[in-house]
């Protein structure tokens, strides 16, 4: 029978299964203490997966405050919308608006890799779309476990072919994002997912429930057994064995519904008929209708019988909880029904009226003719438990620092330092990620002006005046492991720099952070280290962070993945036509590199390919510097000095120029300056840098501009021969060191995945 | 000229269709796959795209959306019609066209920059180009590896109907490396390739693809 709150009031011995829904003691008596009586088992369902960590954030909220403490201010102005919306918002001129966000599909991904990170792509797509934005394009930042060990054989191309199979069906470009591998990811593989869309100022949406008797309107898939995951434990203490329980926790997408999902969304905004909107994803509706009452005038009533199943065997329980797909929660004025109902039918979208909004401050939802649950909404939503985690430095940290790289042998002399940097463009997390990247659609919506394996994706915004986002994300994984706050400082500085090298001004940062368990003190430890070096970070930038997400209980076994915060940087080019791509094409274009380069070894590539060495500190973060490296670029790109631009990272100076040379297909002469050491010059991996081939008669006006932001810059070579028409076989060349043709650099850069994973 | 370009639900590249014959001078108008008449207008394209998921067979249920009804009388009447991709398989699955499109070779999508023969100008899509010209556009699909008998092939060939091929690599294990045919009046083109989506330097490899869209209003122009 139903356990209805009439009845719950009546049996408050009921034993409930709130340990195996993963509910501590003391959160049970607390939910026993809100309501005055025991929870019925459909509250009891909606408080424990609200209350999870993953829906509210209770371990991290404590340290995201500083994320909420920055100023909401853009280089451009003030943001749109911030944390706790769907996603966030920022002007980005002309009556534009971008909104962005990266979230976490990781713990799916690995027990089903193409649901796992299709549905991953699905969720953040909808988070997007709620805010009143057309998708425009997608990142995908993924971290596998080694790439020559045999699962990951399983894991990779089952991710890659999921997030092509949904991303290119909705018609989304994918321009961007990372691949790395790291034996800590062996076991949990990180498959973040950013979205990016945009709107007018005028359209921008948000998620409350306001007005009271304006209708609850459920839209888009019929709901589903699928992605139900502690509620089975419910379902089958109910209802015995012969139950629908143990369902799959991974839910099944079908990008075509989303497809069809997004333009009728974007239909009913342009018709005006929109008052509220939420997307269902983690926690399905007991989510969208907690989140939209509790955001809103506090009241929602809806009769769960409504809500259109896929499996007429389904308990309420478990409709509540359902995770499936591809559905959409709005509020719409009662006037405004019929025509809303109308533009779904035109989409062959299923649309129901579930109930409506109320100022009673509860929300309450039948069943079958009873109450099954009648709660104060913002206890379930915002003010569920939050946890103060014990958090140290663990011990090992002093060793791990104290073994740096500086005891490691290095190649000495031309032939060891070309055999160095061929075994290095050759390594799989340096290796041409073209396997992957070509599975994905970058074309599609006909606006992508830059995509992998650029430093940064660009979209055109505006046709006619070029305006136009750069979006890119980083996370050295290795930094953060070896410093927390200076590694995600390190982050957040690579995106900033990749977005500023295409020509574009970085103006908002969203965040994925992905680490292992919050009951353990050194991981808290690491997450508490890395939240604060990002917001010390973002607040010297003036960027604020507007979205994100929080992954914990990542591992491999019982070792927890290398933290790994992904950042992403949203970045805006008045014309897209000044952006500066990072192929060297143009031959006698004069090479400069930008910044210092410091013995900054500790951390590497160099260090994990040659040594499968991790120890030391992380390369010296001087974000000022970031800053003013920023300016340059952007400035110069915007005076068009620059033919191509290139970021120095992972790899150092040695793979930028790999990758500039194969990109446009022409050599470089290069020469290592006087009195610095060819190792580092080449391999280091010192922060603020970035190799530059200027345009004709750039030399003057761009030493200026170096001069005028007080910056180092030094001349290091010439693009040799360019292009496919040249007579000559291109090379790359160090003077007084060695020459490899490209054809050489080409053949190591670009077999590896294929090898692996053909 | 006014060139209808259809929108199916799951279509993709309708948006990118329309701009590329704006910017080849054409006059789009766009098409629901509900619609019971072409609205006047004097050639169609068939977009890329996932038309209803494709979740039976590519273009197989497209084929029998209401906009069909009128497309294929006038097909057969003469009007012009370009499919691309998607647009391709529904095509063959109309029987306008011969073959079929199967999964990749390598099982997998695949979207990169396609170096490709133009090896008949004689359809009404190719006209801008001269026989034996070579273009890059991008090709993007999971399901792009044309295959037909080898009789139907023999007569492609010999009827210079196949009017472009992969060359440098053949993205998708089309036999003969096709990739677009024509029908026997040489009006109805179908192609993998997404010349829409090179029109414009700053969003694609080239402009090489404005050719196609070109071609027709040469065409009528000359006519």
């Amino acid at each position: 029978m139903t356990d209805t709150v009439e009845h719950a009031a009546k049996t408050p011995d009921v034993e409930q299964p709130w340990a195996a829904l993963g509910l501590r003691g003391d959160e049970y008596a607390r939910i026993r203490e809100t309501l005055g009586r025991r929870p019925t088992s459909c509250e009891l369902a909606i408080y424990s997966v609200m209350w999870s960590e993953h829906c509210s954030y209770k371990s991290s909220k404590v340290h995201l405050r500083r994320f909420t403490e920055l100023p909401d201010e853009t280089p451009l102005g003030k943001t749109l919308a911030g944390i706790g919306e769907n996603a966030g918002v920022v002007d980005i001129g002309q009556g534009y608006a971008a909104t962005f966000k990266v979230e976490s599909h990781n713990h799916p991904s690995f027990v089903e890799p193409y649901q796992g990170a299709a549905t991953g792509v699905g969720g953040i797509v909808r988070d997007i779309l709620a805010m009143g934005a057309r998708p425009v394009a997608l990142l995908d930042p993924l971290r596998f476990g080694p790439a020559d060990a045999p699962d990951t054989r399983r894991v990779l191309p089952g991710v890659v072919a999921g997030i092509a199979g949904y991303g290119n069906c909705l018609g989304l470009p994918t321009v961007g994002g990372e691949v790395v591998f790291d034996s800590s990811y062996a076991g949990n593989p990180l498959v973040n997912v950013l979205c990016v869309g945009v709107m007018r100022h005028e359209d921008v949406h948000r998620a409350h429930a306001s007005g009271v008797g304006n209708r609850v309107v459920l839209y888009g898939a019929r709901t589903g057994g699928d992605g139900i995951g502690g509620v089975s434990v419910l379902a089958s203490e109910t209802f015995g064995d012969e139950g629908p329980s143990k369902r799959p926790s991974v839910q099944v997408g079908d990008p075509f519904l989303e497809k069809l999902l997004i333009e009728c969304t974007l239909e009913l905004f342009g018709e005006g008929l929109v008052a509220g909107i939420q997307d269902l994803g983690g926690a399905g509706l007991s989510c969208a209708t907690s989140e939209l009452a509790s955001a809103g005038d506090g009241g929602m009533h809806i009769t769960l019988d409504r809500v259109p199943l896929r499996d007429a065997s389904l308990t309420p329980e478990e409709i509540l909880m359902s995770e499936s797909q591809e559905r959409m929660m709005a509020v719409v004025r009662p006037a405004d029904v019929e025509r809303f109902l109308a533009v779904c039918a035109k989409w062959d979208v299923p649309a129901t009226v579930l109930g409506e909004v109320t100022d009673t401050g509860r929300l309450v939802v039948e069943w079958a003719g009873e109450v099954v649950v009648d709660v104060p909404p913002r206890t379930v939503a915002s003010e569920g438990p939050v946890y103060q985690r014990p958090y140290a430095r663990p011990q090992a940290q002093d060793a791990l620092i104290a073994a740096g790289s500086d005891r490691l042998p290095r190649p000495a002399g031309g032939a060891e330092l070309r055999e160095t940097l061929l075994r290095m463009a050759a390594a799989p997390n340096l290796s041409a990620k073209t396997w992957v990247t070509e599975q994905y659609d970058r074309y599609v919506q006909g606006s992508t002006v830059l995509a992998q394996p650029e430093d940064a994706g660009v979209i055109r915004v505006d046709a006619d005046s070029g305006l136009g986002v750069a979006v890119a994300t980083d996370g050295n994984a290795r930094f953060v492991a070896l410093d927390p706050y200076a590694g995600a400082q390190l982050a957040l500085a690579e995106a900033y720099r990749n977005v500023a090298v295409t020509g574009a001004r970085p103006l908002a940062v969203t965040d994925c952070l992905n680490f292992g368990s919050p009951e353990d003190p050194g991981v808290m430890w690491q997450f508490a280290e890395a939240v604060r070096g990002l917001a010390d970070g973002c607040r010297v930038l003036g960027v604020p962070v507007t979205g994100g997400n929080v992954s914990f209980y990542n591992s491999t076994g019982d070792t927890a993945v290398l933290p790994t915060p992904v950042v992403g940087v949203l970045g805006v080019l008045d014309d897209v036509r000044r952006r500066t791509p990072l192929g060297f094409s143009r031959a006698g274009a004069a090479l400069f590199q930008l910044g210092e380069t410091r013995d900054e070894l500790d951390g590497s590539e160099w260090a994990n390919v040659v040594h499968g060495h991790l120890g030391g500190v992380p390369p010296r973060v001087d974000l000022e510097a970031e800053r003013r490296l920023a300016e340059i670029l952007v400035a110069a790109s915007g005076e068009g000095l620059l033919d191509a631009a290139h970021d120095l990272a992972d790899g150092g100076l040695a793979q930028a120029l790999v990758e500039s040379c194969l990109r446009g297909g022409s050599g470089a002469r290069v020469e290592v300056p006087e009195g610095t050491d060819p190792f580092a010059f080449l391999f280091a991996e010192s922060a603020a840098r970035a190799v530059v081939a200027l345009s004709p008669g750039a030399e003057a006006r761009f030493s200026e501009l170096c001069a005028e932001h007080d910056y180092p810059v030094e001349r290091i070579g010439v693009i040799a021969d360019a292009g496919p028409d040249s007579r000559v076989d291109p090379e790359l060349e160090l003077r007084d060191l060695f020459t490899i043709p490209l054809a050489e650099l080409r053949e190591a850069h670009e077999r590896t995945l294929p090898d692996l994973f053909d | 000229m006014r060139v209808g370009v259809v929108t199916f639900p799951g279509s993709l590249d309708d948006r990118d269709a329309v701009r590329a014959v704006a910017l080849a001078g054409g006059e789009p108008v766009a098409l629901w796959h509900a619609d019971a008449d072409l609205r006047g207008v004097e050639a169609v394209v068939l977009p890329g795209g996932f038309s209803y998921g494709d979740y039976l067979r590519c273009g197989a249920i497209a084929r029998h959306a209401p906009v069909m009804g009128p497309l294929l009388k006038a097909a057969g009447a003469g009007l012009p019609v370009l499919g691309i991709c998607n647009g391709f398989q529904v095509l063959c699955e109309a029987r306008l066209l011969p073959g079929a499109l199967i999964r990749n070779d390598r099982r997998r999508f695949v979207c990169r920059d396609q170096r490709l023969r133009v090896e008949s100008s004689a359809s009404a899509w190719t006209s801008a180009y001269e026989p034996g010209e070579e273009i890059v556009v991008p090709v993007k699909n999971g399901e792009g590896g044309y295959v037909a008998d080898e009789r139907t092939l023999d007569s492609l060939e010999a009827e210079g109907r196949v009017v472009l091929r992969y060359v440098g690599g053949n993205p998708n294990g089309s036999a003969r490396d096709i990739a677009g045919v024509t029908d026997a009046s040489g009006r109805v083109v179908g192609l993998m390739p997404h010349p829409e989506h090179a029109v414009d330097p700053l969003t694609g490899p080239s402009t090489d693809g404005l050719g196609f869209f070109a071609s027709l209003l040469h065409r009528v122009a000359a006519a």
